[in-house]
């Protein structure tokens, strides 16, 4: 089974993630920032890495740049999940090395959709 | 006689509609007894499966009444028995219009099911494109495409095929029975979420533009598609020849009659190596000798006509 981590600093939207993305059958591990899911990656790096923008400690980009520096970064899906819904911010993840982007607010059909598009479904 | 019977309702109706007609209330759809009322469906059913080719079920009569019930409020019409009657006379366009836009409003998706999709891109695209060199021409006819999003799916796949496609006259051609999915499809202008349906981003970042909260299929790629309001009941002679039509979950609620009905005609407007794309779970049974299968369930291949036989004497 797939491993997908979900970094929001919202308890909800992460417990909403995690009801979808286990109704798609992966397996689910959180964080509540950049700085935790970096940590969360050292100890295993997931396949798909549902990722808010706007969090305090270090931010959805930063955590992005920093985590295809480490060892293994480059593997992981990243899927951004986020309220920043200009085009501007959309080109702006695509271009840092997202593989997909999601605006909230977000269902199984969106979540499904865009996890088919990175070939996980 | 029962039809003569209920004829006689109908003076009754338009007696009571005359005396209750101020101030409307939101009247019941139907308060009728159970025995009328499953007449009067039956009798709907029949004029709608005439007007339009849907075979509504007999056990769906409460989803109809939700789904006609603002429409028919809206033009003060009192029940399903005189809908039918107008339906039956061709009266009240704009109401019978707005029944069609309620009862056919049908799920759609950029790229829906995706095989077909890759299929027309991987096989019958390129395969077309060998067998049309000469005259450098494809035309493409999504028969049953609601709000738009299978024409414009084509669209943006053709488009990633320009370098291909230069100096070639390419024509995608988007019909539904509905006006008000047409008007949609012409605008263009589509959700939050349906835009995150079938979509990848870098689509949506190549092809649409943010309008207000919602968004919108740029100028260029609508240019490449013109929509129209077409009843598949009809005759399609006058819209040409193509090479391929999408009729995608379309006639899964037809009658057989009427389903073998549009196939063939859908089947005499393709060229004579031109494809069809049905729905996922469709068949062209009902017009079986019309069409050969490809390797992929839902697209046929047209078979090829007989040639006329020459008698030498």
């Amino acid at each position: 089974m797939k491993q997908v981590l979900v970094v929001d600093d919202s308890a909800v939207i992460r417990k909403v993630a995690r009801r979808i993305l286990e109704g798609l059958h992966f397996r689910t591990s959180e964080a509540s920032d950049g700085k935790l899911g970096l940590a969360e990656c050292e100890k295993m790096m997931p396949d798909v890495i549902l990722l808010d923008w706007n969090m305090p400690e270090m931010d959805g980009l930063e955590f992005l740049c920093a985590l295809r520096k480490m060892p293994g970064g480059t593997s992981p899906k990243v899927v951004f999940c986020t309220t920043e819904n200009e085009v501007g911010h959309i080109a702006r993840a695509m271009h840092a090395g997202a593989d997909e982007y999601i605006m909230k607010p977000f269902d199984q059909n969106i979540v499904r959709s865009k996890f088919q598009e990175i070939g996980l479904v | 006689m029962v039809d003569a019977l209920f004829a006689s309702c109908e003076a009754l109706l338009v007696m009571r509609n005359t005396i209750a007609k101020s101030p409307r209330e939101a009247a019941p759809v139907s308060s009728v007894d159970d025995a009328r009322a499953s007449y009067i469906f039956a009798r709907f059913r029949r004029q709608w499966a005439a007007l339009t080719g849907a075979d509504i079920g007999a056990d769906k009569r409460r989803v109809v009444e939700r789904r006609l019930g603002p429409v028919m409020r809206a033009h003060d019409v009192s029940d399903l028995f005189e809908l039918t009657l107008l339906i039956e006379r061709n009266g009240n366009e704009a109401l019978i219009e707005e029944a069609i836009d309620a009862m056919t409003a049908g799920e759609t998706s950029f790229f829906r099911d995706r095989a077909p999709f890759e299929a027309f891109r991987a096989r019958i695209l390129p395969e077309l494109m060998a067998a049309r060199g000469r005259e450098r021409r494809l035309r493409i006819w999504c028969a049953a495409v609601s709000t738009g999003q299978e024409a414009y799916s084509l669209a943006m796949m053709l488009d990633e095929a320009a370098r291909e496609l230069r100096g070639w006259s390419l024509e995608i051609l988007g019909t539904d029975i509905s006006g008000a999915a047409i008007e949609t499809a012409r605008k263009g202008i589509y959700t939050h979420f349906e835009v995150q349906q079938g979509l990848s981003t870098t689509h949506l970042l190549r092809y649409f533009h943010r309008e207000e909260e919602n968004w919108r299929v740029n100028e260029h790629l609508r240019a490449r598609v013109a929509f129209g309001q077409f009843n598949l009941l009809s005759s399609p002679a006058e819209l040409g020849a193509f090479d391929v039509i999408l009729c995608r979950n379309a006639v899964t609620g037809f009658a057989p009659e009427a389903k073998r009905g549009v196939l063939e005609r859908l089947a005499g407007l393709l060229a004579e190596d031109g494809y069809l794309f049905l729905g996922d779970a469709e068949t062209v049974d009902e017009a079986a000798p019309c069409f050969i299968p490809t390797a992929h369930p839902s697209v046929w291949r047209r078979r090829a006509r007989p040639r006329p036989r020459l008698s030498l004497v």
